[in-house]
């Protein structure tokens, strides 16, 4: 069969070409059929911004939202309330917001654009539960030291009206807070900020 | 010198798993004759086209509903609005006529060099039970997208089974799971199109694979390479499979993909027959479509069962297209195995057989006129002649002594001189006047047009002999 | 044996004219031309959209696939109060079609594929006056329709001739009896847009894939020339 040498450095050289040749190719094939996976455009047509209407708010209401499928808290704060969030820093395990998720316009005391506003993701940073709204002052069966805030009922964690976490609870980080912007004094649209909006 | 950290992983594995034994069993030293040609590209590109089958049609399940409701919106969901969706429902959808196309391909070749004759029947039976079962497959499947077609196939075919006498309309009850072609028929389909069948597939793709390395491939002469081995039982016109064979495929692969990649960019719908225009209408059981007609692969056995004018003796004779062909390595008496030995009754006969199966896939797609139902009788006629006719005409056949070794026909480089001389003698060079002067210009030759073509017709005449 | 074979030759060409009936004229369907997909776009909605939803395309991806502007896609195409991601929905519900029409007219995102391009453009241009038909019109291509002739004002009233064939009385050709607000001309080009933007509707990424198919096709060549040099090499061993 061999009457010829055989010319091992060819062979190795085209078959090194036709492994490159074929590892691109496959990967040109991989790539549609990965990205295959990622959401589709009906996902990203349900996960769209959305509007909320705050032009009807009460003093301390809640009004809930969704927005790609998560419950979104709007929170009408009064003064006391805001004045209240003060006193609790030392209470908190951050405080300041360092570790936490939020928008550069909601990086502040009081988490919000404007204060009386209070907009948040309404799910435990612990495992995702979604925390009960208590603004009311030493209930009966939280204790003295409640303020007001959202109360975890899947494992007791604690979270101020800024949606800040208190020490000694499992949640580890503040709740997170959407990207929104003023559209109008009573109309926010939640799910992107202004510069995302303009562009 | 101490052995690698991967050396030491290798034969970990080597001493639990027979890798090295698999791997020289069927690649390395697993001699297979050298003078394979073209007709033995399909088996290594029907293995292909079933992986393409199930990546494509694992990812189509990501987001398609099973829901008479769903199903067809689901469908132009992924066309549209999934990443790449598109791409993906393409290559699922040629790719099953490709198959097709394949395996008719495969099929015919053991027909051409008598792939079924001992000891090679339990590969054929195997890739029967493949065929079948991809008809099953591609069946099932094509109901999933719920268009018109889609459902006035699936219920002409399903209400075939009620033509069966005493449990006809019980079976065709049982498999419908309604009175109807309905929503509880979709997902039976479907649960049997994505998983039962496939799995059916993989085991009978395995046996036919195995079966074939026991007694070791055919070849286009006929000819046992396993007669004639050398010192170390090695056959002397066998070649390991890996590396020659691994390399030729892929140059298949490549070819088949040139094609493949055009249909699929450039004509997914290929004139309405891989995809056809009325499952592009939802599914609408008020509403029956002018002419139902089965996907073009299924049209040869449509038009059998149509010409047949008893509705029962109809399914018997569409079934029966099948049964014969299982029993193809019983009725052919001939000692001898490829077409190239044999004598001119079967090359006729085969001609028939082809042009027949070709006449009947037509006719299957056009509408039953007296004239094409006429036609269509005469084509089943010389369809199951072929077969049923076959102990007597290949009995006393005038076979060609056969070589002892194989033989290596020209192959396409070879002829390329051929042809260029041929292209010489049926033209010619003559010189032209124009404006810039005298130019010289290739005309055809009328008088060695003719001398190509009789001495075309008499080599054709010859191997029909 | 010859004769049959020349029969069933010949019997070729009956079966082929059998099914045509009505001779369809052909539009010019170009859907790189982003003007005319526009132009389509606006008169499906101003003249189909009432009736006909599209629903398996959104207003986002006619405006990406055809260069137009979100803003103005919404305030210059889309009716009013359409969201960009919103699919192409009629306002008139299944219940009230029923009862107006008998039938909910079928949701047009497919048509094209199903009906073929030629067919829409003649189906189009081809009603006529009919006054025993309930909505006063007929057409030649889908004789007895259901459909009223929504491009009447522009198209203008066209009246069937008839000619006697066989004995029978056959349409020969439609005529124009009472001009419209645009020309002949005019209007093949607005029913050209119209059949070509549903054409884009059927299958949005036909462009997009037949660009691609030229780069996969280029690369599967390069692909077997390396290949076939490597099966060559391998090969001189075998003789």
């Amino acid at each position: 069969m061999y009457d010829e040498e055989v010319d091992k450095s060819k062979r190795q050289f085209l078959t090194s070409a036709l492994a490159v040749v074929g590892t691109v190719g496959t990967g040109y094939l991989a790539v549609p059929f990965l990205a295959q996976m990622q959401p589709s455009v009906k996902a990203m047509a349900a996960g769209a911004p959305v509007d909320v209407d705050i032009s009807k708010m009460e003093a301390g209401q809640l009004i809930r939202a969704e927005w790609r499928g998560k419950p979104v808290w709007v929170l009408n704060r009064t003064t006391e309330v805001l004045e209240t969030l003060k006193s609790l820093d030392d209470q908190l395990r951050d405080p300041l917001s360092h570790d936490s998720v939020q928008p550069v316009s909601s990086k502040n005391p009081t988490r919000s654009i404007k204060p009386e506003v209070f907009v948040a993701v309404g799910l435990c940073t612990h495992l995702g539960c979604s925390p009960t709204f208590r603004p009311e002052i030493a209930p009966h069966d939280l204790g003295e030291k409640w303020k007001g805030g959202f109360f975890c009922p899947c494992h007791g964690s604690w979270f101020d009206l800024a949606g800040r976490v208190f020490n000694g609870v499992p949640a580890p980080t503040n709740l997170e807070i959407p990207p929104y912007y003023y559209v109008t004094d009573s109309h926010i649209i939640i799910g992107e900020t202004a510069s995302e909006a303009k562009a | 010198m101490k052995p690698s950290r991967l050396t030491n992983i290798g034969n970990w594995v080597l001493d639990r798993f027979p890798l090295t034994n698999l791997w020289n069993d069927h690649m390395a030293h697993y001699y297979a004759p050298k003078n394979f040609n073209f007709w033995y590209f399909f088996g290594s590109l029907a293995l292909l086209v079933l992986v393409n089958q199930f990546v494509t049609g694992i990812l189509l399940t990501m987001n398609y509903k099973p829901d008479a409701t769903l199903a067809f919106d689901s469908v132009e969901y992924i066309m549209r609005d999934v990443n790449w969706g598109w791409l993906v429902r393409y290559m699922h959808s040629t790719g099953a006529s490709a198959f097709f196309i394949v395996i008719y391909l495969h099929m015919f070749r053991g027909m051409l060099y008598g792939s079924f004759k001992q000891p090679r029947e339990l590969i054929w039976i195997f890739g029967m039970f493949l065929f079948v079962a991809l008809m099953a497959e591609a069946f099932m499947g094509y109901l999933l997208p719920w268009g018109q077609m889609s459902y006035w196939g699936a219920q002409v075919i399903i209400s075939l089974f009620s033509a069966i006498p005493v449990v006809g309309d019980e079976l065709a009850l049982w498999i419908r799971g309604d009175y109807v072609v309905s929503d509880a028929t979709l997902n039976r389909f479907f649960a049997f199109h994505v998983i039962s069948v496939p799995l059916v597939l993989v085991l009978l793709v395995f046996l036919h694979i195995v079966a074939l390395h026991e007694v070791g491939s055919n070849n286009p002469d006929g000819v046992e390479i396993k007669k004639n081995k050398d010192a170390n039982g090695i056959p002397l016109d066998g070649i390991p499979f890996h590396p020659y064979y691994t390399v030729k495929d892929i140059v298949g692969v490549g070819v088949f993909l040139l094609f493949f990649a055009t249909i699929v960019f450039y004509m997914p719908e290929m004139g309405g027959y891989f995809l056809e225009h009325a499952n592009f209408i939802p599914a609408d059981p008020m509403k029956t479509p002018e002419h139902i007609a089965p996907v073009w692969y299924f049209t040869p056995f449509y038009a059998i069962l149509r010409a047949i004018p008893d509705k029962f003796a109809g399914v018997v004779g569409m079934g029966g297209a099948i049964v014969v062909l299982f029993l193809l390595p019983w009725l052919d008496r001939s000692e001898v195995k490829s077409i190239r030995y044999r004598g001119g009754i079967f090359k006729k006969a085969l001609l028939l057989f082809v042009i027949s199966f070709i006449a009947l896939g037509y006719l299957g797609t056009q509408p039953a006129t007296p004239l094409a139902t006429t036609f269509a009788r005469i084509f089943t006629a010389i369809y199951f002649g072929f077969f049923l006719l076959m102990p007597l005409y290949t009995r006393w056949e005038k076979t060609k002594p056969l070589p002892e070794r194989l033989t290596m026909q020209p192959g396409i480089e070879e002829c390329i001189p051929a042809l260029r001389a041929t292209y010489d003698e049926i033209t010619l060079v003559e010189p032209v006047q124009t404006e810039n002067g005298t130019v010289l210009k290739r005309k055809l030759n009328p008088d060695g047009l003719i001398k190509v073509l009789s001495r075309l017709a008499i080599n054709l005449k010859k191997k029909f002999d | 044996m010859k004769n049959l074979i020349l029969l069933f030759l010949l019997s070729f060409t009956v079966v082929s004219h059998a099914s045509e009936s009505v001779e369809l004229s052909s539009p010019d369907i170009d859907i790189s031309d982003h003007k005319s997909l526009e132009r389509g776009a606006k008169n499906y909605v101003t003249y189909c959209l009432g009736c006909h939803s599209i629903q398996h395309i959104r207003y986002l991806r006619i405006a990406l696939d055809l260069d137009i502007d979100e803003k103005k896609m919404l305030h210059e195409i889309a009716p009013e109060g359409a969201g960009i991601y919103d699919k192409l929905q009629t306002a008139m519900n299944a219940h009230d079609a029923r009862k107006w029409f008998g039938v909910q007219p079928p949701d047009l995102s497919l048509i094209a594929r199903s009906r073929g391009a030629d067919w829409l453009y003649s189906y189009l241009k081809g009603f006529y006056s009919d006054s025993s038909k309930p909505l006063g019109v007929n057409n030649s291509i889908f004789p007895d329709v259901g459909m009223p002739n929504v491009l009447w004002q522009l198209q203008g009233e066209q009246q069937a001739v008839y000619k006697t064939e066989d004995g029978k009385k056959v349409l020969a050709k439609l005529v124009i009896a009472e001009k419209g607000v645009q020309s002949e001309k005019e209007f093949d080009q607005t029913v050209n847009d119209l059949v070509n933007f549903l054409v884009y509707v059927g299958e949005p990424v036909q462009l997009e894939r037949q660009k691609m198919g030229k780069f996969v096709i280029f690369f599967i060549l390069m692909f077997l020339v390396v290949a076939y040099l490597l099966k060559k090499e391998y090969w001189k061993d075998v003789h």
